[in-house]
């Protein structure tokens, strides 16, 4: 069974995973094995998910990330929510991200 | 596994489809750690002695390494390419590799898997390179492998490295060479590269060898002695109706005459090729004096932006190029490069009398020239090959397909 994101939790981009901006992409490469799906398989962020990314910090949980986001984006919070929780959950599945925090 | 969320994608490295823009300044990296082999090939020109202590004192360290890689990654460059010589032969090779790996390039890496032992291959397991292994292959038995590869034990040490591999489950393809040691055993060959399951299809084969592209006159004649007939390289290429098709898709894209262009591949443009010894050079191939800029004393940028820029905006304007090569609607078939022109000729536009007699073997069997007929008489390439060049794709058999040409 999949991972759930708890919303409280707190969450850190994996030691396993370098995230490299490259011409305007932020692409995640995984370093260690079992992180994709492929053995070339990387990951790229579009804008919103770069922002999701880079907010993921160990010090803000989900439901913070989405309120900033929500103020940003003058958006509804429950949806932004919703976002926040999709795209979290497909990079805990993969390792790309990991629990932990409070640094 | 999909991915659900609208916000992220996955695509493989390999894939044009990464960039919305138009891609990194430097999207591979090619990395010779040694010119020294564990074998000593019959076919291959860069194979100093593994013990070859000159050589060895000269290359460069991890940490010059690691300096240009990193430089590399500032670049986008996402790929780099480990070869030699044998690449496994340097004890810092773990070391070079992981730090390309952390710093989150893929790697490739060319060897001949002899020198792979278990820490190693479990490496490979938990830090994997993200694209497949390519394992060159010389015979499927210890006399006509070691036929080629002149090296006592090394068909025991192959053998027991691709085990390492396969055990692990490590992706890798095979590559061949068709020499006249290896020739027979084609079929078994195959029947055993049907059974890896990252190969794409049948391995690719070299046939054509590279003469020693640092211009050593007497490796050069014995390596040209094992070349394979240009007739029997186009049946070879195009003998039956799958690959005609194939090359005649081909060419009906790539059928231009390049004029006066030297450089038609990304060559210096989003590649380069670094040598054991700090000189990074176009490509694999591309070993002329007037191509090289020193890396102990310069940057890759600088290198790109200026050097490879420069060099790349040579015209041609020997007699011969320009009567020949530049007029030919066979340049798409043609593995005739500046860098094959310089390993041949000592000048970076000039016919290849080879490669110009394997493209002609080919558009015969092709059916796009009658016996007697050259290339660059030919008024009408465009309707033979029924197909519309596109100019915006300039290119030739390199730009077909990477594994096909070494150099870029």
């Amino acid at each position: 069974m999949d991972p759930k994101i708890k919303m409280d939790a707190l969450y850190v981009p994996s030691p396993d995973v370098v995230a490299r901006e490259i011409e305007g992409e932020l692409i995640l490469v995984p370093i260690t094995s079992g992180i994709g799906d492929l053995e070339d398989e990387l990951f790229t962020l579009n804008e919103t998910g770069r922002d999701i990314w880079e907010k993921m910090d160990g010090k803000r949980s989900p439901r913070a990330i989405a309120a900033e986001l929500a103020a940003e984006y003058s958006a509804v919070p429950g949806e932004i929510e919703e976002d926040v929780r999709g795209l979290l959950e497909e990079l805990l599945k993969r390792r790309i991200v990991v629990e932990g925090g409070g640094r | 596994m999909p991915v659900k969320s609208p916000y992220a994608r996955k695509v493989r490295a390999s894939s044009s489809s990464l960039w919305r823009r138009k891609g990194p300044r430097l999207v591979r990296l090619d990395v010779e750690l040694t010119e020294r082999c564990n074998n000593d090939c019959i076919h291959c020109y860069i194979n100093l002695p593994a013990n070859d202590e000159k050589a060895r004192g000269r290359e460069l360290s991890a940490a010059e390494i690691k300096r240009i890689l990193g430089e590399a990654a500032d670049l986008g460059c996402l790929t780099v390419r480990f070869t030699g010589g044998e690449p496994l032969l340097r004890p810092d090779f773990e070391e070079i590799y992981v730090a390309a790996r952390n710093l989150g390039m893929g790697a490739v890496l060319f060897t001949n898997a002899c020198l792979l032992n278990p820490k190693l291959a479990d490496l490979l397991k938990r830090i994997p390179p993200l694209r497949r292994i390519e394992v060159s292959v010389y015979g499927m038995t210890r006399a006509s492998y070691e036929r080629v590869s002149r090296a006592k034990g090394s068909f025991k040490s192959a053998w027991r490295g691709i085990r390492l591999l396969q055990d692990r489950g490590i992706p890798f393809i095979v590559k061949g060479a068709l020499l006249p040691p290896n020739k027979e055993e084609r079929p078994d060959f195959e029947n055993w590269t049907s059974s890896i399951p990252w190969m794409d299809g049948p391995p690719s084969y070299s046939m054509f060898y590279d003469l020693h592209c640092r211009r050593d006159r007497e490796k050069s004649r014995s390596i040209a002695r094992l070349r394979i007939d240009p007739k029997e390289a186009a049946r070879e290429l195009a003998g039956n109706p799958r690959k005609r098709a194939g090359f005649m898709e081909f060419v009906s894209k790539f059928s231009e005459a390049p004029g006066n262009d030297l450089f038609t591949c990304g060559a210096g443009s989003k590649t380069a090729c670094l040598d054991a010894y700090g000189i990074l050079y176009p490509c694999i191939m591309l070993r002329s004096p007037g191509a090289a800029y020193d890396l102990r004393n310069g940057s890759l940028k600088e290198a790109l932006d200026g050097h490879f820029s420069r060099l790349r905006e040579k015209k041609a304007s020997r007699p011969e190029y320009l009567e020949r090569c530049a007029r030919c609607f066979l340049k798409g078939l043609c593995e005739q490069c500046p860098a094959r022109s310089w390993i041949e000729n000592g000048a970076l536009d000039l016919p290849v009398e080879y490669f110009c007699d394997v493209a002609h073997a080919l558009a015969r069997e092709l059916g796009l020239l009658e016996p007697g007929e050259q290339g660059w008489e030919i008024a009408d390439g465009e309707e033979r090959v029924g197909g519309r060049t596109n100019p915006a794709k300039k290119g030739n058999l390199h730009g077909r397909a990477e594994k096909e040409c070494p150099g870029t």
